[in-house]
């Protein structure tokens, strides 16, 4: 139910939130809790829903369907069928979908029976449907079957696949990206409008299996229960299960997991998994069992050099006896650049830079539009420096920035909102930073009507150029219905002077208890970030605002002078654009634009830069790990790692698991358990822990898979991948 | 160079020398008598007066000696075989020299068969299973897995096993011991439990005695030691090894032996019953080896009749696993075995043929069987292409087999398998390739599909097959003889284009000597084949037939104990006896002969059917002009049709009326005498008794008859 909620909560604006993300993503906290951003409060039913329709955009025909005990029991078959499937980020095909078929086909019964309701007078009739989703890559194999209860009248019916956006007035199979088994003929269509013999006919009564082998990329059918042969090599990816049909009178019903399958896909699946371990054990390691050592220590150290990760990475190659190629100094450099840029303040980050790195924008002009764009969204934000020099305090944090490497991206993220307020709040949380956090308590307000007053004449003061007084009246009104929580924050922001009282502190604990799942992070931090939850444009500054306008100004010169010098470029105008539009708007964080606030957004320009001052000192920009992330994601190129990964999600004999977590020293093997995602990557946790933390283990884990010898490298990396993020604040807790 | 010995060892050295030129001969001479010597060596220290010195010197051979090949054959040839013999069967060593002593015996049997043979003759079995006596579990492994050893090899006879009755009983309580036994002794068990008859898959085209001369088979005698109460447990011990060979021992007891299989399907391990067991080791992430031999435990209980053809553990499971085990990806041994025993399975069951030839493609995946050699292991490499043409064959067998099985009921099916690519070519070829499990195998399945009536009317005309299988019936052994001419008797069918060019390469006499067979299955086809030739067919061709056959042959024929040759010969007759010409010119030459016989039938103790036959056979000579006479004039074979007449039995009836109408008809000359006697006999009162029949059949022909009365 824990679970439910949270995915309730990133459901709001994050759809694709869910299950914990393999990369280190900025995930505004303070954010979800204004009360005016919430679309719809979080009920029991709420929640539910979302459970059962997966984040389905059809959440409305769970109406229509089987009831609560069959979705929990599909929901429940789903999941052991495709446990590697994040059902949160690529929702598998549970129904037909009603939007995506041909007029002539008819859905009910909880959109998985199909009929045709059309003339049927020729194949120019035929009608096709496709299920609501595409079939998740992650998979590896995916299985649905189809029971044909009437074959109508000549029973020319055909299942198969298809790509979005392929002609559903046809039969799966005619038209290329299209893929079928028709039922007159027993042929098999492959984009072709002349079918190969594949099987046998099927008519009333059948059931006709449809399996997907996404490892190998081959289809095959079955029928009631018999494998009837490989039908199609080379399927591309993202296929929907289809069904067509032509002539009046013709039935089906799907079964994408709502009742046992007629034919055991899960022998198949068994078949695959243990195919797949046998090639891993198979590969040969030989002589090189050292260079795997010595590879895999030098992704993880690229990875953790390449975000700046300064002390962990350090830590590890003192611990590994390995050399870091980078400099320090340069390490720590692109550090702080990164952390400015993620903390909005992309102004100082450009100096930074520029300072550091001289030459480096200039040659990188689109990379400078990049970042002046942002610049300017900051400042509409009130984060960047520019704006913020205006406003009544002086940013204290700016130059304290700690070296510590606590400043992940996603700690660096949850700045944004503090400084969103115009606060003196410091950015982030570890011991150099923690005295002054205790500072900014002290200085909390206690008073709550003259800041409130205060608060609701800002807005007004904002809207001054677009914006007409209607439009300040409405904002007038959103601040004045604002809950008692928004007033505390409010007056956070002028009644700066005033020793803190006891409301502030216990509001801040009742937020502390909702938001569990934060636990992560330090309390002074969170405190801080609920505190600040209403915004205003730049801060709320007129001066700034000026500065802002002129800033504007400037930006649109300069993409001016890049279109004289480098032709036109879309993608300019269509960011500077978008970046206007925001003074369209008096609530310019509940806009339709209003997403390029999200401080989530400063993360691709952050990376963008960082690969840029990489490459200018010629290192990879992209650290090996992420190429290899890369590549599994586009489950491609490399087909051992596509397996391997597979393999990894499909469960590992756990015996190699526990001898390493065995290895552990106690304290550090209970975290691993316990703070682990994914039950399956527990061995995953536990190499890296091992590995690194190996002053205690002295890498018993990597002796161990010497000694086995079983271990590929491709599926290390993988485990590499899912386990470092995890790995991180255990070492920072560790040390502190 | 071995085979010498010690003292021939300067008249080796040179060969050595000339075999080994790309080392430095020296080395090699300096080695070698090195080796022998040290094999010497070894051989003298077994005869040490110290027990503790013998006890090293066996521990040190037993170093000296894996792995080691020509070192094995060295001690065998300066005779250590004996004297470890005599050191293991002493009751006076010490339990740790019998063992020790074991194991050296054990790992000389792992190297040549020609080892095996040597320690045979020094008669190592009975002083192993002396061994087995013991008390001692370590010596008791090592004896056991020596005798699983030579067990195992091929040149070891099976029946040494069984000599000594106590002996089977003795290793049943041993299974117990513990794992290594178990593995051991299953796998000894499964090694010597040889089935009596030759062929090793399905194809029980005959009742074979399932009892040889000697008594027991070596199934029956495990059986009823318990054998089956004591492996089952086994199937789910933890090790792999000891679960694998009790599997196989169970595919193995229950091979074609009902009784095994009857017991197998209600015995419970764990409180599951050994089919669910033998399902879950069906699994697909199961090693092949299991899947594959557990579906044969399956595949034998099912044709046992022990479970359901259509139960869904052998649809679902059975059926679909050797279907795999057709696939390329198998190994080829693999491959045959699986294509074997699901031919086996689907023998005799349509549904189940319809099923296996819509899964996985499996008739194209056979078509992949013949090529092998490939084009491609011939050059590439030796080794692969040494072990493509070694499984070829038994790949090609097992391929017509099973498109037998397939074709066996199904006309579609056959279309298919005739469809696939050049299936009647590799037909043809293989009925003349020089292996005889291959032609006889192709013989199969050009049977399984002479069945179809399109078939012969265009693929085997197409393809003349009939010129290669009338070779392989010249000189074929009977196995061989049997499918070829049940094949040829649907050749010869009437609407059949093979049917001229087959006589005229001298079937008929080939037929014919087919009757006096001793093999009944010969004798059924061979005139069941000339039953066939002779259905509506020429004159020559009958009188050819009448001729070939003899008389005497024919006489022998129709006292035959068998029914179904008797069926057979009196449809020949009939079908000789058929239009007016052929009967009187056949009743001419052979009358007397042809109603003693009748007579001869009608009198004794058949069936209905025989005897209706032979009514037939009456009506048909009734039916000849002159041949009318011999019936009319034999006062016996009348009253035996008017016997018949109020039969109880409707058919004879019905076939006596068919003479009495054939002997009355109007049209024909002298009809009224025949009327007048047989009226005078009685027949029109039975006629007219007949006309208020029931069954409407007689009713009407009685009626008919009648009429001739009054016309």
């Amino acid at each position: 139910m824990r679970e439910a909620a949270a995915r309730e909560r990133d459901g709001l604006r994050f759809p694709s939130g869910g299950a914990a993300p393999l990369w280190p993503r900025s995930r505004p906290i303070g954010w979800r809790r204004e009360p005016g951003l919430a679309p719809r409060p979080v009920t029991q039913s709420g929640s539910k829903m979302a459970e059962a329709g997966a984040g389905s955009l059809h959440g409305g025909d769970a109406a229509a369907a089987p009831g609560p005990a069959e979705e929990q029991e599909l929901s429940r078959r789903l999941r052991r069928l495709y446990p590697a499937v994040n059902q949160d980020e690529t929702p598998l095909p549970r129904s037909w979908s009603p939007k995506d078929k041909y007029n002539y086909i008819g859905l009910s019964q909880g959109n998985l029976r199909v009929h045709y309701k059309g003339h049927g007078k020729n194949h120019k009739d035929a009608a096709s449907v496709r299920a609501t989703h595409p079939i998740p890559a992650a998979c590896g194999i995916y299985y649905f079957e189809v029971k044909i209860v009437s074959k109508g009248r000549d029973g020319y019916m055909g299942i198969g696949l298809s790509a979005q956006g392929v002609n559903m007035n046809r039969l799966p199979g005619w038209d290329k990206h299209s893929y079928g088994y028709h039922g007159d003929d027993g042929h098999s269509f492959c984009s072709s409008g002349t079918g190969q013999p594949y099987g046998p006919t099927f008519t009333t009564g059948d059931v006709i299996g449809c399996c997907v082998n996404l490892i190998n990329n081959t289809c095959f059918y079955t029928k009631n229960g018999h494998s009837l042969g490989i039908a199609f090599t080379d399927l591309p990816s993202n296929l929907y299960p289809t069904v067509g049909l032509q002539t009046p009178g013709e039935i089906v019903d799907a079964n994408f997991g709502q009742q046992p399958f007629v034919f055991d896909i899960e022998d198949y699946m068994r078949e695959w998994r243990a195919k797949i371990q046998s090639t891993i054990k198979r590969f040969p390691i030989g002589d090189r069992l050292g260079e795997w050592q010595a590879m895999l220590q030098n992704m993880v150290s690229s990875y953790l050099v390449h975000h700046g990760y300064c002390s962990t990475a350090t830590a590890f190659a003192r611990v590994t006896d390995t050399t870091i190629q980078e400099e320090q100094t340069s390490i720590k450099n692109r550090q702080r650049i990164q952390k400015l840029v993620l903390a909005g303040r992309v102004g100082e980050a450009i100096e930074a830079t520029q300072q550091l790195y001289p030459g480096l924008l200039e040659h990188n002009p689109n990379l400078l539009f990049m970042l002046k764009c942002r610049q300017f969204v900051e400042m509409v934000n009130g984060t960047d420096s520019e704006v913020r020099c205006f406003s009544a305090r002086s940013p204290r944090s700016q130059d304290s920035y700690p070296g510590s490497p606590s400043l992940s991206p996603r700690h660096g993220s949850n700045n944004s909102h503090v400084h969103s307020t115009g606060a003196d709040s410091p950015t982030c949380s570890n011991g150099v930073m923690s005295t002054k956090s205790k500072q900014s308590h002290s200085k909390y307000p206690t008073l709550s009507s003259s800041s409130s007053s205060s608060s609701s004449s800002s807005p007004s003061s904002v809207n001054y150029s677009e914006s007409n007084s209607t439009d300040s009246t409405k904002s007038q009104q959103h601040s004045s219905t604002s809950n008692q929580e928004t007033s505390d924050s409010e007056m956070e922001m002028e009644a700066e002077h005033y020793p803190n009282g006891v409301l502030e502190n216990s509001s801040t604990r009742i937020m502390n208890g909702t938001y569990k799942h934060e636990e992560i992070l330090q309390t002074d931090e969170s405190s801080m970030e609920d505190s600040c939850s209403q915004r205003q444009l730049c801060g709320g500054n007129h001066a700034a605002t000026e500065r802002m306008i002129q800033f504007g100004r400037e930006l649109q010169m300069l993409s001016e002078q890049l279109c004289r010098e480098y032709g036109k470029n879309t993608v300019h105008k269509k960011m500077l654009q978008d970046a206007f539009s925001l003074l369209a708007y008096s609530d310019p964080w509940n806009c339709p634009v209003g997403q390029q606030l999200d401080p989530i957004q400063r993360e691709p320009v952050c990376a963008a830069l960082n690969s840029a001052i990489l490459e200018s000192q010629n290192l990879p920009k992209q650290p090996p790990l992420m190429l290899a992330l890369g590549q599994r994601a586009e489950r491609a190129s490399c087909p051992y790692l596509n397996e391997s990964y597979l393999f990894l999600l499909w469960g590992f004999p756990s015996r190699q698991v526990t001898l390493l977590l065995d290895s552990l020293p106690m304290p550090l093997r209970e975290k691993v358990q316990k703070r682990n995602p994914l039950e399956n990557s527990k061995f995953a946790t536990a190499f890296i822990c091992a590995g690194i933390s190996s002053q205690q283990s002295n890498f018993k884990a990597t002796a161990v898979s010497h000694q086995t010898s079983v271990f590929h490298l491709f599926w290390k990396i993988v485990f590499i991948l899912q386990s470092v993020k995890i790995l991180l604040p255990h070492l920072h807790s560790e040390k502190g | 160079m071995l085979k010498h010995g010690v003292n021939s060892l300067c008249r080796c050295c040179p060969a050595v020398t000339y075999c080994t030129f790309e080392y430095d001969p020296v080395v090699w001479l300096l080695s070698c008598l090195e080796v022998t010597a040290s094999s010497r060596h070894y051989v003298d220290r077994l005869f040490d007066l110290d027990p503790q010195k013998v006890l090293q010197g066996v521990i040190d051979m037993k170093n000296a000696v894996i792995g080691n090949n020509k070192q094995k054959a060295n001690l065998i040839v300066l005779g250590a075989v004996p004297r470890l013999l005599y050191l293991l069967q002493q009751e006076t060593s010490s339990t740790e020299l019998r063992t020790e002593c074991a194991v050296v015996l054990g790992s000389l049997a792992m190297g040549t068969e020609n080892n095996v043979k040597s320690l045979l003759d020094c008669h190592i079995i009975p002083a192993l299973l002396q061994g087995l006596l013991s008390p001692d579990l370590k010596f008791i492994e090592a004896c056991l897995r020596c005798l699983r050893t030579i067990f195992i090899s091929p040149v070891t006879p099976e029946d040494l096993l069984y000599t000594d009755a106590t002996v089977i009983s003795h290793l049943m309580a041993l299974l117990s011991r513990s794992r290594y036994t178990q593995e051991y002794i299953c796998q000894i068990f499964s090694h010597c439990c040889k089935l009596q008859h030759w062929h090793s898959c399905g194809f029980k085209s005959l009742p074979q005695p399932l009892l040889c001369a000697n008594g027991p088979d070596h199934q029956t005698i495990l059986f009823n030691h318990g054998a089956v109460q004591n492996i089952a447990h086994l199937l789910v011990s933890t090790s792999y090894k000891v679960r694998m060979q009790a599997l196989k021992c169970f595919s193995v007891l229950a091979f074609e032996n009902p009784q095994v299989s009857m017991t197998l399907v209600n015995v419970s391990v764990d409180g599951e019953l050994l089919p669910q067991i033998f399902v879950k080791m069906l699994q697909r992430d199961k090693p092949i080896e299991m899947q594959l031999t557990s579906a044969k435990c399956l595949t034998s209980m099912c044709r046992a009749g022990a479970i359901r053809t259509d139960d869904s553990c052998i649809v679902l499971k059975t059926l679909p696993c050797l279907v795999r085990m057709c696939s390329k990806e198998r190994l080829l041994e693999e491959r045959v075995e699986g294509a074997e025993t699901l031919a086996y399975l689907i023998e005799t069951d349509v549904e189940l043929q319809r099923i296996a030839s819509i899964t996985d493609h499996l008739i194209v995946m056979l078509a992949d069987y013949f090529k092998y050699p490939s084009s491609v292991s011939a050059i590439t490499d030796i080794k692969r292409l040494d072990h493509d043409l070694k499984h070829a064959h038994e790949l090609r067998q097992a391929a017509f087999k099973l498109y037998a099985s397939l074709g066996a009921n199904d006309e579609d099916i056959r279309k298919k398998i005739i469809e696939t690519e050049n299936m009647m070519d590799r037909i043809v070829n293989g009925l003349s390739e020089s292996s005889i499990k291959v032609r006889l195998a192709a013989v199969r399945c050009l049977h399984s599909l002479s069945r179809s009536v399109q078939q012969l009317r265009t693929s085997f005309q197409d393809h003349a097959v009939w010129k290669p299988l009338m070779k392989v019936l010249q000189n074929a052994p009977n196995e061989m003889l049997v499918v070829a001419s049940s094949t040829l008797c649907n050749l010869l069918l009437e609407f059949s284009p093979s049917k001229e060019p087959i006589l005229e390469s001298g079937a008929i006499e080939l037929l014919c000597s087919l009757t006096q067979s001793e093999n009944l299955a010969l004798r059924v086809n061979g005139i069941w084949a000339l039953m066939n030739m002779a259905f509506q067919a020429e004159q020559k061709i009958k009188s050819d037939i009448l001729r070939g056959l003899s008389t005497e042959q024919l006489f022998q024929l129709l006292s035959d104990s068998d029914v179904n040759v008797l069926m057979k010969t009196l449809g020949l007759l009939r079908n000789l006896l058929s239009t007016r010409p052929h009967i009187d010119h056949i009743m001419s030459t052979h009358g007397k002969q042809i109603m003693q016989a009748v007579t001869l039938i009608l009198e004794g103790e058949h069936n209905i059917e025989v005897k209706e036959q032979t009514l037939c056979i009456l009506a048909n000579i009734a039916d000849g002009t002159t041949a009318k006479e011999l019936i009319m004039t034999n006062d016996d074979i009348l009253q035996k049709i008017k016997y018949y007449m109020s039969h109880s039995n409707a058919k004879l009836q019905l076939a006596a009326m068919f003479c009495i109408s054939n002997l009355i008809w109007n049209e024909e000359e002298g009809s009224q005498e025949r009327q007048d006697k047989l009226r005078d006999m009685g027949i029109v009162d039975i006629l007219h008794k007949l006309s208020q029949s029931s069954d409407p059949n007689l009713c009407d022909k009685a009626k008919t008859a009648l009429q001739q009365y009054l016309a």
